[in-house]
This record gives C-alpha cells, structure tokens and sequence, in this order.
C-alpha cells in the first residue's frame, strides 16, 4: 500500500442544481478527506457546474475519494487529473500600504510578476492581480513580505487538461 | 391534465404500485393526508411515532424488495426519520420517504416546526430532493423510486413544501426515467468474472464470504447451484443469512465477531476467499493486518467504493451478485471432469473444517429451571420449521438469534448490521407482517431495545398484526454488559435494567396478548399458545440467565486467533 502522500487535482463535473456543494463538501467532511482548495462555476452549459479540487493524501485515500464522488447522484464525472499534462492557474489579489520609497520597486516586482495594479483609488494603497500556478503565488507572495501586505485573496488552483482530451460529454449525454 | 401537488403525489405512488405506506400527519403534510383520505387504495399504517414508520417501511423492503414508503411532516415529523434513514443507508435498502416541509416563501425564516431536513439527511441518505417548483415534483418522485431500488439500493428521501402541494402542474404519466449520473455497472466485466473463476480453480482452501449483497441482489438460486456444484463451503455475515441454507452441510453458519469458530477459522486459513456482496465490515475482518493473510481475495459488489476500502482485493468484479455468479456458475457448469477433480482438491480442506467444527460445535447447556436465550432462540426455531420471518433489535438477543434460528432462505431476516439500530425490530415487523399477513412474524428483542419503540403495540393492535415479540428479558442492558465484564473488569455502569415495566400487564393495556414464561418448562407452551394467537400481536416476556455472554466471540480489532469460545 502506498503511504506516501501527495496533493491531488481532481476535476468534476456535477449537476448545477442547489445543495450540490454541500453534498461534496460534506462527503468530504463526513468521510476524513481533505479540501485544501476548491473552485466552483457554471459552464457553458448552464445545468452543468465544474468544480476543482485540490486534496492530498496517499493512493488509498484518494482512490476511495474519486469513488465516493462518483457515488454522488448530482455528479456526472469524476478525474484525478494530477499524473496529466495540465495547465493549472490560480487568480490571486493582494493589497498593500505603499510608501514614497517602495513605490517604485513593487511596480517593478509586480511587473516582473506580470502583475497588473488593479485598484489605485487610495494614493497610498494598491491592489495587485496574479495570475499563475499556485507555486508561482507561493513565489511572489515572498517577494513581497518586505512589503505592507493587508490582505490576500486566492482563488486555489483551478485545472485544464492539455491537448484534445476535455471533461465533457459525461456519460448518459452527448454534449454535442 | 392539471393535479395539485399532492395529487400528483398520489398518482406517483400509485404509478409505483405503491398500496401501503407508513406514516404520521402533522401541519407541513395536511393538504397530502388531505388527499390520501379520497384514496382507500392506498393503505396507510398511522404508527406511533415517525421512527416506528421509517423502520416499518424498511421491515417491509427486506422481506418484499420493493421499496418501503414512509410520509411524515415538517420538523419534528421529519427529523424522527434520521435513525431509520440511517439505519437503511447502511444495510443498502431501498425506501422513499416524504416529509411535509413549510410553504416555500417561509424556508429559512425559523418557522414553526421548521427543519432544514434535506440538510440533515444529505449524509444518511443515497440522495435527497427538497422540490421548489410543483412542476418538477412527478419527476423527483419517479427519480427517487429509481435511486432507491437501482445499483446499490438505498433510502431516498423527498421534502414537499406545503404550499406546493396545492400548486398545480400538468400531469402526464411516462415511464422513462433520466438520472444523468453514470449508471450502476450490473454485467461484470467477463474478464475478471473469468480470472476470479481461475483463481477459485487452483484453491486447495476455497471458502465463499456471502454478505447482504447477495440477498439484495436476490442471487440465492445461483449462490446455492455454484455451492453445490462445487463443494465451496459458505461461511455467512450477519446481512447474508439466509442467502444460502443455514442447515445445509456446505454451510458454515456466520462469521465475524459473534460468528462460529469453524468459519473464522476458514477465513483465517482459506486460499482464496471469494466475497460474495461482502463489504469487509469491520465486525467481520477485526484486525485488518491479521485478516486472512494467506488468502488470494476475489470480490464481488456492485458498488466500486466497497473494492479495496479496507482489504485489498486481488480480482475484484464490479456487478450484481446475480449475474456475476450466475456467469461464473455457467464456466463451472461447462466442465464436469474438472468439478470432479475439484471435490479431490478440496477434500483435506473439508476435512481440516470437520476438525474444527468438532472442537468447538454451537450449542449451549439448558438446566432443568433458569431459561438460557439460546433455548428459546431454539424452541422459536423448531417450532416454526425455521420458516418464520425473524426480525431483531440490537444486542445479545440479536446475536443468539443469529446463530440458532437457521434461515433456509433469504428475505426471511430482518436486523439492523450497519448501523445496529436498537427499536428497529418491532416496528420492521409490523412492516413484515402487514406485507404477508399469514406468516408468522417473530421480533426477538431483549428487555433494553424494546422499550425503544414498544409505543408501536397500539399500531399492531390496530392493525390486527400477530407479530410475536418474545422479549429475553435478562434485566440488563446485555450486550454492554457482557464487555464490561471483559474488557472493563466488571464495572456495570448503567447497564441495570432492574426496573422496568410487567410487559405481561404493559401488553394487555395496548389490547395485545402478554404471556411469561420463568423457568424452562413453560418455555414451549407459551410459544404454542403464542403461534395461534392471529388476531392481536403476543409479548412474550421470557425471564433468562442475567448475566450470559455470547460466544464465541472475536474482540474488537482482535485477531480471530484471539477467538474466545466461552
């Protein structure tokens, strides 16, 4: 048995109807398992939700959490997309109390970050707009501790598969 | 053609073939009581309380498998369902309950006998609706019936705002259902259904692990031809009794904690142990790294989270019990020179399980006077040719009744394994009756688990139901009892029953029949008169040894080598 833990990507769709976060959430809660980040929005087809996961633990554990998402009636399909080629982004925001001094530096760290300043209105106070894998937020967010951080948002990693392969269509439809 | 809410509700059932429900009105439900009064065909048992209609709906599932119905109101009504949901969650039984809800505008404003139930119920049931439009009501209806009974079964459970109820929509019956959740896989993959049949065939130990799957599935036809074509000794959980003989000589009886020697000592040194619809429950394995170590495992369920949980399988086949057996039994059927060799193969193990059966045989020592449980379990069971359906609660009583009455066939046994609801087995047996109101009905009981849904006897008496409780009555709470004296040196802590009610006088003020039986000669004759009573349910307070332990038995997370015989 494979103890070794490791973090997980683990795409579904589910049905877009109410309650459905709650009944992955608490067959998480319920069973022990992990949520470490989770991102959820409708897609295209507006019956349709697709959630992104990020959990950890070893082989066995994650082989009962795909199984016990897919005893889920609202859930149409279920991928451990880790072992894949994927493009994984996450949205972060970061606020901060600038000074005359440091102005111009966060500008060029945030430039080098292909950061962009998203809010301004208060002189002394920006938001900052990130966009990369969750390592890269880990990165900046320690280029910018000598700075006056106030808050940080993050989105959690969301995931796509590289290439032809797509989530859709589940089975029981053709999605045309 | 335009129906109210619970109109609708009406013709659903009746589109099921649903003729008798369980159930208790209140405030959310009215307009669909309301209803129901114009509808005789539809039989509803008033019980005395919500918990009592939720394990009578699931009584009447396991000895019909059709799904059991229960319909109850808002709050209170519906939050008294959770144990019986529960309940069928864990032993996988198929049942529809409905629950009135507040008016649609008042969800979430705290108002009377307001719950958020489908909230409550998500973890203890298969799936669960709160319907917010009246139009889609007919389709959640026939959605939940599907889930209930279909793959795995289980209970479903559907929240009616009251309001809607007397909403209208079109209603236009149909009979296909679309739940775009990926199917139940039925037909196991032939590919692994074969490799598991090549393993049975090197087996010089083969032993069939049978649990509560293949009863659900309804595969005891199949189970028994495969058993005696190959000489497979059966060893049974708690849930599989009755899915093969237990008076058959191929039979091992139960496994697991409270299970025989001679089956845990074959699962603790069989080959290959085939699981039957087993889930590896915890009561069965005990401590997993000592389990059936020597054994190549081959596993059948129909739901893919039961492979590899707790014990790691090396063919698992993801089916119905019935068609992966009835598979399985062709490949047997199709070499006859190959079965021949196979009873020679095998023969040294049957011999090795001779051995063991005769060093520690089931039985038990009755004296001249004090009534031992597993006498009466006895008497009940000859005296009804082993044809009665048995239900139980959850303890000693259980046990006993486990080991001693000998199920020759399935859907005849009713317990609670999963979840080991006590004030389950009276009520599942009102259920029981009232789908085959011939059969003699018993709920074995004991002096605790009885007094948690006893209010039931007025249900019973109202509906003429002869349910026979025979109560063993030793004063305690036994089975807590029974590990404090072995794992807690003895220290009773609330487990003395000593006060409690005459269930004789307690039987006659619900208009019921009550008889006792002390000591051991007034054992028969109180079964006897109780077996003629048809009119009336009987309590039989059967007064037994206070302090007697079931054995064998394996301790929790203990090894069957650390087995205890008596």
């Amino acid at each position: 048995m494979n103890h070794h833990e490791n973090t997980h990507t683990i795409s579904v769709l589910v049905e877009n109807e109410f309650g459905v976060l709650a009944r992955v959430s608490g067959m998480f809660a319920g069973r022990g398992f992990n949520i470490d980040a989770l991102s959820v929005a409708p897609t295209p087809d507006p019956r349709v939700s697709r959630m992104t996961i990020i959990t950890h633990g070893n082989a066995l554990i994650i082989e009962q959490i795909l199984k016990q998402l897919n005893r889920l009636i609202d859930v149409l399909k279920v991928i451990d997309v880790s072992s894949e080629a994927c493009v994984r982004r996450e949205l972060m925001l970061v606020k901060l109390r600038l000074n005359d001094k440091n102005k111009a530096e966060l500008a060029k760290l945030a430039d080098e970050a292909h950061g962009k300043i998203v809010d301004a209105s208060d002189p002394r106070i920006q938001i900052l707009e990130f966009v990369g894998e969750h390592q890269e937020m880990e990165g900046i967010l320690k280029k910018l501790q000598p700075f006056e951080i106030l808050e940080v948002v993050r989105t959690g990693n969301i995931a796509m598969q590289k290439g032809k392969n797509v989530l859709m269509p589940f089975p029981g439809e053709a999605v045309g | 053609m335009k129906l109210t809410g619970a109109q609708i509700f009406i013709q659903a059932l009746k589109d099921e073939g649903v003729d008798l429900i369980f159930g208790y009105p209140g405030g959310a439900i009215l307009h669909v009581y309301d209803e129901l009064y114009k509808h005789p065909e539809i039989r509803h048992v008033l019980v005395r309380h919500e918990q009592g209609a939720v394990h009578a709906a699931d009584g009447y599932a396991r000895v019909t498998c059709k799904p059991g119905v229960a319909l109850v109101t808002s709050g209170p009504g519906a939050t008294n369902t959770v144990t019986g949901l529960a309940t069928a969650l864990m032993d996988s039984i198929p049942m529809v309950v409905i629950s009135g809800q507040v008016p649609l505008s008042m969800i979430g404003n705290d108002a009377f006998q307001e719950a958020d139930i489908v909230g409550i119920t998500r973890p203890c049931t298969k799936h669960n609706y709160l319907v917010k439009d009246v139009r889609d009501l007919q389709r959640i209806m026939k959605e939940a019936f599907h889930i209930a009974r279909t793959g795995r079964p289980g209970p479903v459970l559907v929240d009616i705002p009251k309001d809607l109820q007397l909403h209208q929509a079109e209603y236009v019956p149909y009979d296909q259902v679309k739940v775009r959740s990926p199917r139940a896989v039925l037909q196991g993959h032939s590919g692994q259904i074969k490799k598991g049949w090549e393993l049975l065939k090197e087996a010089k130990r083969p032993l069939l692990y049978v649990g509560g799957g293949a009863v659900l599935s309804q595969a005891s036809d199949e189970l028994k031809k495969f058993a005696y074509l190959t000489k497979i000794p059966v060893a049974m959980t708690l849930m599989g009794l009755g899915a093969f003989p237990g008076t058959d000589d191929l039979s091992l009886g139960m496994l697991g904690m409270h299970g025989t020697y001679y089956s845990n000592m074959s699962i603790n040194e069989c080959d290959v142990l085939f699981s039957v619809g087993a889930r590896f429950d915890d009561r069965v394995t005990g401590k997993l790294s000592e389990f059936s170590k020597h054994s190549k495992k081959i596993h059948i369920d129909i739901d893919p989270a039961n492979v590899g949980k707790s014990v790691a399988v090396d063919v698992p086949i993801v089916g119905d019990v019935k068609y992966v057996l009835g598979e399985m039994l062709k490949m047997a059927e199709a070499a006859p020179a190959f079965i021949q060799n196979y009873h020679q193969q095998i023969r040294p193990w049957w011999e090795q399980i001779r051995q063991w059966r005769e060093k520690a045989p089931m039985g038990y020592q009755q004296g001249p006077k004090e009534i031992r449980a597993q006498y009466v379990i006895d008497m009940l069971y000859q005296m009804t040719k082993g044809e009665a359906i048995v239900t139980t609660d959850v303890g000693q009583h259980q046990m006993w009744a486990a080991q001693f009455y000998h199920f020759k066939e399935p859907h005849r046994w009713c317990t609670s394994g999963g979840l080991g609801t006590m004030g389950f087995g009276f009520p599942a047996a009102i259920g029981a009756q009232l789908a085959y109101p011939e059969k003699t009905v018993i709920c074995i009981s004991g002096d605790g688990s009885i007094q948690m849904n006893i209010q039931e006897l007025a249900t019973a008496v109202e509906w003429k139901t002869p349910v026979i409780i025979a109560i063993l009555n030793n004063h305690f709470l036994g089975m807590v009892r029974q590990w404090q004296e072995l794992f807690y040196e003895n220290r009773y802590s609330e487990v003395d029953l000593n006060v409690q009610p005459d269930f004789v006088k307690l039987a006659e003020a619900y208009g019921a029949v009550g008889l006792r039986a002390s000591v051991k000669d007034e054992v028969v004759p109180v079964i006897e008169r109780a077996l003629k009573v048809r009119d009336r349910p009987v309590v039989i307070d059967f007064v037994t040894t206070l302090e007697d332990n079931v054995y064998p038995m394996v301790p929790a997370g203990g090894a069957v080598s650390d087995i205890v015989l008596a």
